[in-house]
């Protein structure tokens, strides 16, 4: 009797949250075309192009080294030699024009002062107006320069006469974004679990406040209805509405950036539900906590997105990071997610190999909702 | 038979202010028990206490048998709550907030669709289910939130200021309503701060500064005041109000529309002895008579005596 009365209850408020989305130009927006925006803003500001940065030349020098230095940047797929040039203007227009993304100088007597043990320095010019295709391009560089100056050293080495001498440590310098130099196929993924932790506890963080600052909630505590009533009737459309998005955005994955999907559809909504009950719970602990939509979009936004891009193991490896910051990162779900899409959708796998991130997902979305259940308060502001 | 609301030194602060400062009182089973009092003077606060939704922070009360400070849960299913900010979904079509409500309070199948056909019924707004809320004028709204405040058929009604930024006729309309319900035995809980409308209740409570400062029948209240009215209009009556107001055998003054209410100690002969100030002043043009009090002439009178 006592669950009938509480099913009917919080459907009533599912019907009723659904409605009022549906009639809420604002709403539909935020829950149906943000996602997509989204995921298409981050794939290019990711750039996933910037392989193939095109450079332009001046080799003031002409000698066998310099000729050595830039083959080793022509000989990578991650730089394309757009022209060669004979004065700084040149690579001064020709960046302008946007016809190349960088410009190398080697000097002058860039051999013989090498030959006599001097330091030398070759010149980079990068085009900062697109911050992080620079940053990719810087990154390019300094790796490539990296392995050059290894060789050199170990011919020098040779030289003189010490042979068969491995370098001892093979450090790579690192590319700040998409540090392995990843395809789209690992970066889209990535992004889709990111604008879906975004968007499932925006949309989410809306509900609670705005019946407060309506004065809806008012009247709705007024009446019999129970914390996890509204609760559950807050939660059931709203992580509805994500699991449409997802699948939306896997799609256009799918689709428009090509992604195989190897593994089961099936298997990767049921574990991105887990994910969404987490992250909506998420947003409605934050509408509880605030009763103010300005505050609870913004709240929602800060707490979902850095963590999210920051702490996830997306862009910056967890194994790099301090022994007390990669124990924080337990707590961030798309750390689990991202790794189940690029499983299931990469590789192919099947669930039964992801259990750790269904356990963390699943643990994460009760503690969440428990802590959301206790912040959801049915009484007046003290 | 136990009274269906009863409070005892019922008190809530906010920080170190009293909104609601110890007040008592009880409320019969079928009552209309008002509540009249200016703006700020806690009457909301007092209403949100009763009805659950905000904790005392001293003394004690129940409604319907249920404690105030333990009972909330059940004391919600037992009442109807009108705030007084108009708060049902403006975004929802009028049958769809009452499809809402009625579903939370527990109805279902055809006892839903026959409470939401009573209570468009009582309210007059048939024909207006499929209206957005949005977009309906005040009156019907204000109907609209009693209608769902009935839905569950409670025992108790609890309105805060039902009828504010309402027009005259709609207000009438509004108080049918209310009679009707007073007549299927339901207690009615009204704050207002329209005197007329304080007239229609079997009993009011003059609360000023979250105090209860005087609690009887509209009646007996105007029969008990010590002072006789007197109704003065003259040209200028805003001058010589001060002037009238400074007089030492005026007790109390207020302005009515144009008119100056003259309080004074029973049996003094006013009319003589304004008459007599006004023929020196050199003005002729005035009226002056005694009339019966109003209970705004009470409220004048027991505002002043406590200091407000
Ligand atoms: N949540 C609150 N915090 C602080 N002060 C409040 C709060 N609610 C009401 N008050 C104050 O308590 C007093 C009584 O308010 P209220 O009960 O709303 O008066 P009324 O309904 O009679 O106009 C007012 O001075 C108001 O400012
Ligand atoms: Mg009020």
């Amino acid at each position: 009797m006592k669950i009938i009365h509480s099913a009917t209850r919080i459907l009533a408020i599912a019907e009723k949250e659904w409605i009022q989305v549906r009639r809420d130009g604002r709403s539909l927006i935020l829950s149906i075309l943000l996602p997509v925006l989204l995921l298409l803003l981050f794939a290019y500001a990711l750039n996933m192009d910037v392989k193939r940065v095109s450079v332009a030349i001046f080799d003031q020098d002409k000698s066998a080294l310099s000729r050595d230095l830039l083959e080793s940047f022509s000989n990578t797929e991650y730089f394309r030699v757009q022209r060669y040039v004979r004065n700084y203007r040149e690579i001064d227009d020709l960046i302008d024009r946007g016809t190349v993304i960088m410009g190398i100088v080697v000097p002058r007597n860039f051999e013989s002062m090498y030959k006599s043990g001097k330091h030398v320095s070759v010149q980079i010019l990068i085009d900062g107006s697109d911050s992080t295709s620079a940053t990719v391009a810087g990154g390019y560089v300094k790796s490539i320069m990296f392995s050059f100056n290894r060789d050199l050293r170990m011919r020098d080495l040779n030289r003189a006469g010490i042979s068969g001498i491995v370098a001892p440590v093979d450090v790579r310098s690192r590319v700040w974004y998409n540090e392995e130099l990843q395809s789209k196929n690992f970066i889209v993924p990535g992004i889709i679990v990111i604008v879906m932790a975004i968007i499932s506890a925006l949309i989410t963080s809306l509900t609670i406040s705005r019946e407060w600052e309506r004065g809806t909630m008012e009247t709705l505590i007024t009446t019999p209805v129970r914390k996890y009533e509204v609760y559950f009737g807050k939660l059931v459309p709203y992580v509805l509405i994500a699991l449409f998005d997802l699948i939306i955005t896997v799609s256009l994955g799918y689709f428009v950036f090509s992604v195989p999907l190897r593994g089961s559809f099936i298997e990767l909504y049921l574990i991105a539900l887990l994910f969404l009950i987490g992250t909506s719970s998420l947003g409605i602990m934050i509408s509880s906590a605030t009763r103010s939509q300005v505050l609870s979009v913004q709240a929602a936004i800060i707490i979902t997105y850095l963590p999210s891009i920051i702490l996830s193991g997306y862009i910056f490896p967890i194994k790099n990071m301090p022994g007390i910051v990669q124990i924080i990162t337990y707590l961030v779900p798309a750390k689990y997610l991202i790794t189940v899409m690029k499983g299931i959708a990469l590789k192919g796998i099947g669930a039964s190999l992801l259990w750790t991130q269904i356990v963390f997902l699943t643990l994460y979305a009760v503690v969440v909702g428990a802590i959301s259940l206790k912040k959801l308060s049915l009484k007046l502001p003290e | 038979m136990a009274a269906t609301v009863a409070v005892e030194k019922l008190t809530r602060m906010f920080g170190s202010f009293t909104a609601v400062n110890s007040i008592d009182f009880s409320v019969s089973r079928g009552e209309i028990f008002g509540f009249l009092g200016p703006n700020g003077a806690g009457k909301s606060t007092t209403i949100k206490m009763l009805c659950g939704i905000l904790v005392p922070t001293g003394g004690k009360g129940q409604v319907n048998g249920f404690d105030i400070l333990s009972e909330q849960e059940k004391i919600k299913s037992t009442i109807g709550y009108m705030s007084q900010k108009f708060s049902l979904y403006d975004d929802l079509t009028v049958r769809e907030n009452l499809r809402f409500f009625g579903s939370i309070y527990g109805l279902e199948g055809k006892k839903l669709s026959d409470r939401i056909a009573h209570a468009m019924d009582m309210a007059e707004i048939g024909n207006r289910g499929d209206e957005v809320v949005k977009n309906l004028p005040m009156g019907i709204k204000q109907r609209l939130a009693l209608g769902s405040a009935i839905l569950h058929d409670p025992p108790v009604l609890f309105l805060d200021e039902p009828t504010s930024g309402v027009d005259p006729i709609m207000r009438r309309n509004f108080w049918e309503l209310i009679y009707n319900f007073s007549e299927a035995g339901k207690t009615i809980f009204i704050t207002t701060h329209y005197m007329e409308e304080a007239e229609h209740c079997d009993r009011i409570a003059l609360i000023i500064a979250g105090k209860i400062i005087a609690l009887d029948t509209p009646a007996r209240l105007k029969g008990d005041l010590a002072y006789e009215v007197y109704s003065f209009s003259v040209e200028n009556f805003i001058e010589m109000f001060d002037y009238i107001q400074s007089l030492d055998f005026v007790s109390e003054t207020a302005i009515f529309g144009s008119d100056i209410h003259v309080l004074c100690e029973k049996g003094f002969p006013l009319k003589r002895e304004l008459g007599a100030l006004m023929k020196k002043k050199n003005i002729t043009n005035y009226h002056i008579e005694k009339i019966s009090p109003t209970l705004e002439d009470v409220f004048v009178t027991h505002a002043r005596k406590h200091g407000v």
